[in-house]
């Protein structure tokens, strides 16, 4: 029964790896560009999904650590380095880093204080990219004008330069991100982020030291961030002050919750519905925002596990023929043994 | 094995406890009597970390552990019980022991000894902690303090709303634990108490009050009408 519903709910995610992989070849190549954006966005959502939806601590400063990761790319290229592996892990390495420092002064802080320090560092570093111009490029931001290749065992040279090429470098990319945050989410240390969004003093009790273990979920999450804004860096062509403004760190905020916190991939769901969403609305008026608060409003109130996590609990109720998320297991164990 | 000193702890600006002295020796089980509000979660708060005393001495194993953090204090082989059975209500049961196992060092109970010994929560193993009964709750609390590997046991009111068969069950379970360790437990059901218990503390408002044998204890009627309304 267990190896069952291991399958099953694997299926989903492989089905949804397969039509990402196939989905390039037979779509206009301005849907391409869209979806190598809901890629990149999403994998930023996922990351600071281990915080908001295992850990419990709601981050307003991600942006921060995308805005790093972006800066990293761009001045490493500006000053001609090329490997692209080497980017990709300065590009982690470097918003750990920052992480680590962020988080140990806010991780002490839980709720709207924690909230608000993430977001006080967040625009601490919006200040510092905004006015240090010599490094930076101020409010103009950092150009890239050339990508970095790749190499493959000295047989083929790949470029990211066509709108398909830059997909498949970031859909390989954020692949692999997302089967290693996966990983950390279902190995121990991921089981004791879940036991601390419940109740960080009960974690105490089991013998965990709670700051140290938030601090590195703080820098976990921090670092695939990071390489989120590296992918957006190559993507863009630039890294600009706006990534790390606290407006751009609501949006993994806002699709965590279209997407649902308590499902793993919630929030990549919630980057496709978002850019979806102000794709169709767009197209009436520039003002999208204004409607997507509208949206958002009913989705808080109806779908509080969000879209994706009410959705996938309906597809397992009706389609399971008596299989369950693995979030329900136990209501299900209850319901055949009775009440205790 | 522990030796609390004149401990004196504060709530912010709330005098708690004005000076607690009490001493667990290896191989007994002693209990903290008091009514509600005398201060007996403080004194378990106190000793695990949670809320260090601002004057008085802690000493666990012979070491001064009145400043040290919790986890540490659990590392070092203190296992805590809190009230309100404060399990893990989100995971599963096996999930719950798993948590405290990341922090041991060293294993005397593996996870298939702690579902051997206490078979009926094998049945429970996928089951959230939320979805138990109460006595079921207070087992899990109880074995995930085991699951961390304590050489000593702090319990917490075990028995506070729960059946009295179920309180009966709870007597055998802790007299079982003692052949493995000390255990400091507090409660306000002196009957239960005393019936398991070697020795004891009565403690109202912050002080303690009588100490003495569980025949002690139990013979003293002027004692448990004024401190513990029996």
């Amino acid at each position: 029964m267990m190896n069952i519903q291991k399958s099953h709910s694997l299926s989903g995610p492989v089905l949804l790896t397969i039509l990402l992989f196939i989905a390039p070849l037979v779509m206009p190549t301005y849907w391409v560009i869209l979806l190598s954006e809901i890629l990149i966005m999403g994998l930023m959502a996922v990351s600071f999904n281990l915080l908001l939806g295992y850990t419990g601590l709601l981050s307003f400063g991600q942006g921060a650590f995308f805005g790093i990761g972006a800066y990293s790319a761009a001045l490493m290229l500006q000053a001609g380095h090329e490997n692209l592996f080497l980017i990709l892990l300065a590009g982690m390495l470097v918003p750990l880093l920052a992480a680590l420092v962020v988080g140990f002064f806010s991780v002490r802080l839980d709720e709207i204080f924690f909230a608000m320090i993430t977001l006080g560092f967040g625009m601490l570093f919006f200040s510092i990219a905004h006015s240090w111009i010599d490094v930076t490029g101020g409010s103009d931001g950092l150009p890239v004008f050339a990508l970095p290749g790749l190499n493959l065992f000295g047989v083929v040279q790949l470029t990211f330069y066509a709108p398909i090429s830059m997909y498949y470098l970031i859909f390989v990319t954020v692949l692999i991100c997302v089967c290693l945050l996966r990983m950390i989410v279902h190995s121990p240390f991921g089981l004791i982020l879940k036991a601390m969004r419940e109740n960080k003093q009960r974690v105490s009790y089991a013998g965990g030291n709670v700051r140290v273990l938030r601090i590195a979920a703080f820098a976990i999450s921090g670092a695939f961030t990071g390489l989120a804004g590296v992918l957006f860096c190559l993507f863009n062509n630039m890294a600009t002050p706006e990534f790390m403004h606290w407006s751009f760190s609501a949006k993994p905020v806002i699709m965590s919750v279209i997407g649902g916190t308590g499902v793993f991939l919630g929030p990549l769901f919630g980057a496709g519905v978002f850019f979806i969403l102000e794709q169709i609305i767009i197209q009436f008026t520039e003002n999208w925002m204004f409607f997507l608060g509208i949206v958002l409003v009913p989705i808080v109130l109806f779908f509080p596990e969000g879209v994706f996590g009410t959705l996938r609990n309906k597809f397992y109720k009706v389609a399971g023929r008596g299989l369950q998320p693995p979030s329900a297991r136990g209501k299900r164990q209850k319901n055949e043994k009775g009440t205790v | 094995m522990l030796e609390v000193k004149d401990i004196h702890t504060y709530y912010d600006d709330s005098y708690i406890l004005q000076g607690i002295n009490l001493k667990v020796n290896p191989g007994e089980i002693v209990c903290l009597l008091g009514r509600n509000g005398a201060g007996k979660t403080t004194t378990m708060k106190s000793i695990m970390g949670y809320n260090h005393p601002r004057k008085g001495t802690i000493l666990f194993r012979g070491q001064n552990i009145s400043r040290q953090a919790v986890f540490k204090n659990v590392r070092m082989g203190l296992g805590y019980v809190p009230e309100d059975r404060r399990i893990f209500s989100e995971l599963t049961v096996q999930e719950n022991f798993e948590i405290s196992f990341n922090s041991a060092t060293e294993i005397r109970w593996t996870i298939d000894d702690l579902f051997g010994t206490f078979p009926l929560l094998d049945k429970f193993r996928h089951r959230k902690g939320g979805e138990l009964s109460g006595g079921e709750q207070q087992m899990v609390a109880i074995v995930r303090a085991l699951a961390c590997q304590p050489k000593m046991l702090l319990l917490d009111e075990p028995c506070e709303g729960l059946a009295p068969v179920i309180v009966g069950q709870l007597s055998d379970i802790i007299i079982g634990l003692k052949e493995h360790f000390p255990i400091l437990l507090a409660e306000q059901n002196a009957h239960f108490a005393l019936e398991i218990s070697d020795r004891g503390y009565i403690i109202d408002k912050g002080l303690i009050r009588f100490s003495g044998t569980r025949q002690e204890l139990q013979e003293n009627k002027e004692n448990k009408k004024r401190y513990l309304s029996v």
